[in-house]
């Protein structure tokens, strides 16, 4: 994964609430069992007057001309609700989002972000307004947005900052994993079905 | 086999989905080369993976579950901690056998007193997002607990617990009772004795993050107005008169309009919040002898296709036939264009599903979310109809 440290680019505003992941790529978008090929489907619903025949609604705010290379997307509360599809997240990293600012974030989204190293910073919607249309720069080590102090967990701020790979992070317990399994197949034989069964 | 396959009768392989008979072919593939158990297309255990897995006692109290879909919380009714993942994190879990969490904060949500006559888990559900919004549980696990929670059998508590994921919560669960129990003994894949699970509930003194207690006697069959599922009322109440003005252009309703006799141009029964045995039968009990308005397209699709054959046995089938519905196989269908499948461009459906999001159904679709009782009621009178008076 590509570490995160810092990101200065112009704060595109979406200033909703509950976007869902329907609306960042609806199914009808997903349309490949890969990781790419999702930008142009990248909120198909609204970026589009027509999705079939990809017309561009001139008013949404990633059509407009000063946005077209906004690599910060700023939302409102619920950011990223409903389905757990990481295509979402997916079809945001390829179309150039590096960091969504929002004042709060589905989990299961959120957790994709920091996977997929999309940076998802939470802030107070006074402060995520006021970004609105403003360059600004995201520091992560410093965990700030401009004059904006953010909170984010250790881990994924390690994990982000360094790019490390949540797999290869977790097998360095391999041996401490498989000692505690090797005890629960005593404990709780029935929730280890055999392959085929 | 649930998002990606046709609910058409006859189905096979093919899938409305672009490329989607490609998915199911390379699924297949790497399933049988990894050594597991795939519950294929033409599977008898074939469903929709919330349903399957606790018909076969899959899930059991006290495990940790998984899987690549935001309504895994659904098994949390079983005392299990059961939640939904994106691909990397079940790529994660299926290399190292683990997931690295951050620990939740605690809510308890208590369901006082019991419901009244006719009102369902579906409408619990929708009346904690009404009142708490579709943020109201986010950063917590939350335990659902109190009289209207220990009244539900088995099939209501994963209703309630599934839409825990609507409520932003990591997760939604119930303690293991008796008739957790009760539901589990001789399924396929519960131990047989069962073991002793009476020690996975909470502790009298325990404190959580964040107590919510709600009255569930005046709780009512509840709708959703707008295009997120906390935009909820009562059958019998109006749209409110502070309604988010962009959620109302959507649905295309105005403030202060009452709910009930809003019209509808489908009816759908389906999904993993409620397309189990016991949905189809409240709803059937209502059709039986009616039949839907004319100029509704109306529709059931069972939850897996256990629900489906149970249902055939008792008769259901014919009554939903004869009520102008079709009967579909088990899938996850209509609920989000799964198998390519969409309403017609701009329909108003009335839905047993969990989500009214904009265009979830169907590019322009206007989703009403509510109970398979409240969908059959208003599908026969043909238009949003509180189901208590055909009862």
């Amino acid at each position: 994964m590509t570490p995160f440290t810092s990101l200065t680019s112009i704060a595109a505003p979406l200033l909703r609430d509950n976007i869902d992941t329907d609306t960042i790529i609806p199914s009808r978008e997903m349309r490949s069992t890969g990781k790419t090929g999702l930008a142009a489907g990248l909120f198909a619903p609204w970026r589009y007057l027509d999705a079939d025949a990809r017309v561009p609604d001139p008013d949404f705010v990633l059509n407009r001309p000063e946005y077209a290379k906004a690599r910060i997307l700023l939302g409102g509360a619920n950011f990223g609700c409903g389905s757990s599809r990481e295509h979402a997240v997916w079809a945001l990293s390829e179309w150039g989002i590096g960091a969504i600012i929002a004042e709060s974030f589905a989990p299961i989204f959120e957790t994709n972000c920091v996977r997929n190293g999309l940076l998802p910073v939470r802030l107070p919607r006074p402060a995520v307004d006021m970004l609105a249309g403003r360059i600004v720069t995201v520091d992560l080590a410093a965990q700030t947005v401009d004059e904006h102090r953010f909170d984010i967990g250790a881990e994924a701020k390690e994990m982000m900052l360094q790019g490390l790979d949540a797999i290869d992070l977790t097998l360095q317990h391999a041996a401490a994993i498989a000692a505690w399994h090797a005890r629960d197949r005593v404990n709780r034989p029935y929730v280890y079905l055999e392959s085929g069964a | 086999m649930d998002h990606i396959v046709d609910t058409r009768p006859g189905r096979g392989d093919g899938t409305l989905m672009p490329g989607g008979a490609g998915f199911i072919t390379e699924t297949r593939a790497a399933a049988r080369a990894a050594g597991i158990t795939l519950f294929d297309v033409n599977d008898p255990e074939q469903g929709i993976t919330h349903v399957v897995s606790p018909e076969l006692g899959i899930v059991l109290p006290g495990c940790t579950l998984i899987a690549p879909d935001s309504h895994s919380c659904t098994q949390g009714a079983f005392g299990a901690l059961a939640w939904g993942i994106g691909s990397s994190e079940a790529e994660h879990a299926m290399a190292t056998g683990t997931l690295r969490v951050p620990r939740p904060k605690t809510m308890r949500v208590c369901f006082t007193g019991r419901c009244a006559s006719g009102v369902t888990a579906k409408d619990m559900i929708l009346a904690l997002l009404a009142a708490h919004g579709a943020g109201g549980g986010a950063g917590h696990a939350v335990e659902f607990a109190g009289d209207a929670v220990l009244a539900l059998d088995m099939e209501g508590r994963m209703t309630l617990c599934n839409m825990a994921t609507e409520f932003a919560a990591m997760t939604g669960l119930i303690a293991p009772d008796s008739v957790t129990l009760d539901y589990l003994r001789g399924r396929r894949y519960a131990p047989d004795p069962l073991p002793d699970w009476s020690g996975l509930r909470t502790d009298p003194d325990a404190r959580f993050d964040r107590e919510i207690v709600i009255d569930a006697t005046v709780i009512e069959p509840m709708v959703s107005w707008g295009t997120s599922p906390g935009q909820t009322i009562g059958v019998s109440g109006r749209i409110p008169a502070d309604a988010d003005p962009r959620a109302l252009g959507y649905i295309g309703l105005a403030p202060g309009q009452p709910i009930a006799g809003v019209p509808v141009d489908a009816a759908f029964i389906g999904s993993c919040t409620n397309a189990r045995l016991s949905d189809l039968r409240r709803a059937a009990a209502l059709l039986k002898g009616r039949r839907k308005a004319p100029h509704v397209h109306a529709l059931v699709v069972p939850g897996s296709s256990a629900v489906k054959r149970a249902a055939e046995a008792e008769g259901l089938d014919r009554i939903f036939l004869d009520a102008g519905f079709e009967w579909r196989e088990s899938g996850c269908s209509l609920c989000f264009y799964a198998g390519g499948e969409a309403f017609a461009a701009g329909s108003r459906v009335i839905s047993s599903t969990n989500r009214n999001f904009e265009g979830r159904q169907g590019p322009g679709i206007r989703t009403h979310i509510a109970s398979p009782e409240l969908v059959a009621a208003s599908a026969v009178a043909g238009r949003i109809a509180d189901p208590r008076a055909l009862a």
